[in-house]
């Protein structure tokens, strides 16, 4: 029990005496919280809309000013030829083209309809499509502020109205949006990215480290000592353990003072889950290291690993929008049962009642891939 | 010239003899292409739902039967009372809960107006308006038909029922949309050119900077230096390997992305292999100047991590949208070469465009290789005196 | 087996790497407290021999025995009773002097106290008692290598087992760190050392000479020249290189 004492009593000291390499472990994923944070977001704003004008009357004009005031929208560009607006959308100059036909003014004012072509870039479909529906509402409101103003002359249906006659049945709906009432998307993303910064730490350092050691040589030294293979493990794992801990700490106050990200649930629940995890995570860096033996190769290794992981995670897009297929291989991703756990805790305030399965799962998994390393590493080799 | 021939023919065997090395390279831009045509999209299939139902009458059912076969909603639970919805939400059940009030249809009928309430799991904003999005709609249209079918059996002569539906169709401006160059809004168009650019930056400049790194650290940089071989043959054999690979890895993930995924090829090979090439050149040089910089694998490592990689995979507009960044992001995308090179691609590969059009982002992306590459050599040259 | 004053005893012991035989059945003893070497030339399988001996590496076939323990099913007893340095030196680089000393005395068993004691004693012994603060990578290559050896004995093993210890240092450093090795041995503790500078055999009480895997001779300095006729050592080695006795 004393070596295991030494034994981190020993990778501390080495882990504290590389400088570079603390300030890089603890600055680096502080800059990327942020910069991920705000940078991945599927919020749309700023959709650069081209019109195309071939009509020019004031009835187009107030269309146009429309799209300008509207804080989703950025005019990027004007012109009465319609190659234009598509060359636009060629380069990628803007997302949406807005083609008023010649004579609209006059078709509305007439007749009390006129159609305009909205052409969309859809490269980006999910973009396009939450574009198109945004254009919509502001084409609706549009029309709805006209039709107070003006007395269409032949359609039965208002005049009826405006007689008296029956309304039709409405169904009132309310909406009551829980948790992030004000849709900020970071305040959603913040929990996972949380988690990939402390899965970079735990996963990568901590196999990297014995790589490494294999790589000098002091491995061998280490071999012919009588520590056993669980205490060196266990020596290797623990200062790892803790820095990721520690990272994750700044991290929840930064979001939480920073980016006003909550913390409704238990902090305690917050960081067994994390031990957990952790525990998962480090197993698989070790288990990576006991079967590389370069630095490189333990780092491209890892990283395909990881890489995929995070992908199929739930981090970046939904797990619900893959296939079911998919779906299934998330079942056995760590990664993806701890980031839903996170932001149930985190934002809705979820407690040991409500995940202790995947706590179970998470044990599970951190007792496998553990174990796994501890047999695969071999003091002596046959 | 036998001396630089016998050179890059050890880079080679170098390079294929690390078998795990070699499988990650072009195991994992296959996996990726996989993923990302795949797995890796925004496209909403069915989110769970959970209906609280005060009310339990034929209208109520109707509404029901309505969202749950309207393919975006799965039925997850039945609530008895408003004190589950926490739960439900809490424990990741369901996402989205309708709740009739009591005696809906009733009221519906006879008073011409009932409420129901949409709460919705808002941790995920984006999911959150879409479902409600889907819901309302559903509803209108399910009022729609309503009201038709009223109208249908009123008898002839009597008033009849406003047909109102937003007005968007009947009066005022009628919007015709069309979505170009993706009609089907497949995710996988959409990120297999990012994923192209993403694996180039990976082999060329990440790979580049730790090899060289490499022979730094095991001192074998020093014997090459001693050797026939003078610096310029040195940095071009170390980086013609790489180069290689790229192109193999690059051609590889464009069959599959074609044959497997459909995702369309538009516009001109031609233009499309010469601006790659000049990314790829770009990646290199970049891989060269982090290489003179770094100490070692592991500094080289960090540093093309963070300088690198990750500003390729964020701002370049591989996932995220670079216009949904905040300003100083954007200003900072300007300079990821990987960005300028995402427009080009995807402007050839999905909307055939020609360099008449992407004139000016190919420019862009020859003046940062020619700044990178004057750079890198000369750095290199440097280290050496 | 213990009775007789052998701490190492090995028969017919074999190691293949695949097609490769590195270590071609070869038996020997040896005593307690003496300074056995290993000598051959790189590659003879000296390195591949000790490895098996400490129990990082598990023989093909033979049997040996290690300070009363069997080499395949005590490994881990063999490892507490022994010390090892190994050719790159085994000391942490950013680690000072003291917290090496500190280290491996504490996973070796020792108390608090106790390492506190040694490592005084050790420096002492050395000279080197100015240093204990320093991290052993800002040390020149000689003094390294001392410390080493101290820091591989520090909790008095049975044996200490040194693979090439001197290689990469000068003269006099070597003359220095032998006297090391004699004061040790004169405490009682068994050393076992290769290398592949054949002056060196002078100092041991008895060599064996690897050859190519195999034990070619095994006698005193003194006997090794009588019986191949020769002034040296150095000179024993080429006859048997060249296949010969004379």
């Amino acid at each position: 029990m004393r070596t295991l004492f030494f034994v981190i009593e020993k990778e501390f000291l080495q882990i504290f005496r590389n400088r570079l390499m603390l300030g890089i472990i603890l600055v680096v994923p502080i800059v990327q919280l942020v910069i991920l944070t705000y940078a991945a977001t599927f919020e749309i704003r700023n959709i650069d809309v081209f019109v195309v004008d071939q009509d020019r009357s004031p009835e187009s004009r107030m269309l146009i000013d429309r799209f300008a005031a509207s804080e989703n929208f950025r005019l990027s560009g004007w012109s009465d030829a319609p190659e234009d607006g598509y060359n636009a959308l060629l380069s990628g100059d803007a997302a949406v083209v807005l083609q008023i036909p010649p004579h609209t003014g006059r078709n509305l004012t007439r007749d009390g309809h006129a159609p305009v072509s909205l052409r969309f870039d859809a490269v980006d479909g999910f973009s396009a499509n939450i574009a198109s529906q945004y254009t919509m509402q502001i084409i609706r409101r549009h029309n709805e502020d006209r039709a107070v103003f003006t007395m269409p002359a032949t359609d039965g249906s208002f005049s009826s109205a405006l007689a008296g006659n029956t309304p039709p049945p409405q169904i009132g709906i309310h909406v009551s949006r829980w948790y992030n009432s004000e849709l900020d998307f970071k305040i959603y993303m913040v929990p996972g990215i949380l988690v990939m910064l402390i899965t970079v730490i735990g996963g990568f350092l901590a196999g990297m480290n014995v790589v490494r050691e294999k790589e000098i040589g002091t491995m061998e030294q280490l071999n012919v000592t009588p520590i056993s293979k669980t205490h060196f493990i266990i020596g290797k794992l623990m200062p790892f353990m803790i820095l990721a801990l520690v990272m994750l700490s700044i991290g929840l106050l930064l979001g939480r003072l920073w980016f006003g990200v909550p913390i409704e649930g238990s902090l305690a629940l917050i960081y067994l889950m994390a031990v957990l995890y952790l525990l998962v995570v480090l197993g698989l860096g070790l288990l990576v290291s006991t079967i590389t033996h370069t630095q490189q190769q333990a780092i491209f290794i890892t990283w395909f690993v990881f890489v995929i992981f995070i992908l199929l995670s739930g981090l970046f897009t939904p797990i619900d929008s893959m296939p079911q297929w998919a779906q299934w291989l998330t079942l056995a991703n760590p990664v993806a049962w701890f980031i839903d756990m996170i932001r149930r805790v985190m934002l809705t305030g979820a407690g040991l009642a409500d995940v202790w399965q995947s706590c179970l799962v998470l044990l599970g998994f951190g007792l496998l891939t553990i174990g796994a390393a501890i047999l695969r590493y071999r003091k002596t080799i046959r | 010239m036998k001396a630089f021939r016998a050179f890059i023919t050890k880079e080679f065997y170098h390079i294929f003899r690390d078998r795990r090395t070699l499988l990650i390279l072009f195991g994992m831009p296959l996996i990726q292409l996989i993923l990302f045509g795949y797995a890796v999209r925004n496209e909403l299939n069915e989110a769970d739902i959970a209906i609280l139902d005060h009310s339990r009458d034929e209208v109520t059912r109707e509404i029901t039967g309505k969202l749950l076969s309207s393919g975006h909603f799965r039925l997850s639970a039945y609530l008895e009372n408003e004190s589950e919805i926490e739960q439900v939400f809490q424990r990741g059940t369901a996402r989205i809960v309708i709740v009739f009030e009591s005696g809906f249809g009733r009221r519906l009928i006879r008073d011409g107006k009932a409420d129901l309430s949409i709460v919705t799991d808002a941790s995920d904003p984006t999911m959150a308006q879409m479902l409600e999005g889907y819901t309302a709609s559903i509803i209108e249209e399910f009022q729609r038909e309503r009201r038709m079918q009223q109208d249908a059996e009123r008898p002839p002569g009597a008033d009849k029922v406003l047909h109102g539906d937003g007005g968007v169709s009947k009066s005022g401006i009628t919007p015709e949309i069309r979505m170009l160059f993706n009609p089907e809004l497949r995710s996988a168009n959409l990120f297999v050119p990012g994923l192209i650019a993403f694996i180039l930056m990976l082999v060329s400049a990440f790979l580049t900077s730790i090899t060289i790194a490499r022979e730094k650290e095991t001192g074998t940089m020093e014997a090459l230096l001693a050797s026939p071989l003078n610096p310029m043959q040195i940095i071009l054999g170390k980086v013609l390997p790489y180069l290689a690979l790229s192109v193999i890895n690059v051609f590889t993930i464009l069959v599959v992305a074609l044959v497997l995924f459909q995702v369309p090829f538009r516009g001109s090979v031609m233009l499309f292999s010469l601006l790659s090439l000049l990314f790829i050149m770009t990646a290199l040089a970049l891989g060269v100047r982090i290489s003179s910089a770094a100490r070692d694998q592991q500094t080289a490592m960090m540093m093309s991590l963070a300088g690198l990689l990750l500003p390729t995979i964020l701002l370049s507009g591989f996932i995220f949208p670079i216009s949904n960044m905040p300003a100083i992001l954007q200003y900072l995308s300007h300079i990821v070469p990987a960005k300028w090179y995402l427009i080009i691609i995807r402007g050839i590969m999905l909307k055939g465009a020609g360099l008449d059009v992407l004139w000016q982002e190919a420019l862009i992306l020859f003046g940062m290789m020619s700044v990178l590459l004057a750079l890198g050599i000369s750095s290199f040259k440097n280290r050496l005196e | 087996m213990k009775n007789n004053g052998n701490i190492i005893e090995v028969n017919e012991l074999t190691r293949k790497f695949g097609d490769f035989t590195a270590v071609d059945q070869i038996s020997f003893e040896v005593k307690r407290g003496e300074i056995f070497g290993f000598l051959g030339a790189n590659g003879a399988g000296k390195t591949t021999a000790i490895r098996m001996l400490t129990g990082l590496l598990i023989p093909t076939s033979g049997q040996a025995r290690v300070a009363g323990f069997d080499i395949y099913t005590e490994s881990e007893s063999i490892k507490r009773n022994i010390g090892y340095m190994s050719q790159k030196f085994s000391l942490f680089n950013d680690l000072t002097v003291a917290e090496n000393m500190r280290f491996y005395g504490g996973i070796y068993g020792l108390g608090n106290q106790e390492i506190r004691h040694k490592t005084i004693e050790l420096l002492d012994r050395l000279g080197l008692t100015g240093v204990r603060n320093r991290l052993i990578a800002d040390l020149p290559l000689g003094w390294k290598q001392k410390l080493a050896f101290s820091t591989a004995v520090i909790h008095d093993p049975a044996i200490v087992f040194l693979d090439e210890p001197t290689s990469g240092v000068d003269p006099i450093t070597r003359r220095q760190f032998w006297d090391l090795m004699y004061e040790t041995a004169d405490r009682g503790t068994t050393v076992f050392v290769t290398t592949h500078y054949m002056d060196e055999a002078e100092y041991c009480d008895r060599v064996s000479i690897m050859v190519d895997g195999r034990i070619d001779a095994l006698d005193s300095p003194v006997g090794l020249k009588e019986t191949y006729g020769a002034r040296n050592v150095d000179e024993v080695f080429v006859k048997l290189a060249r296949g010969g006795v004379s």
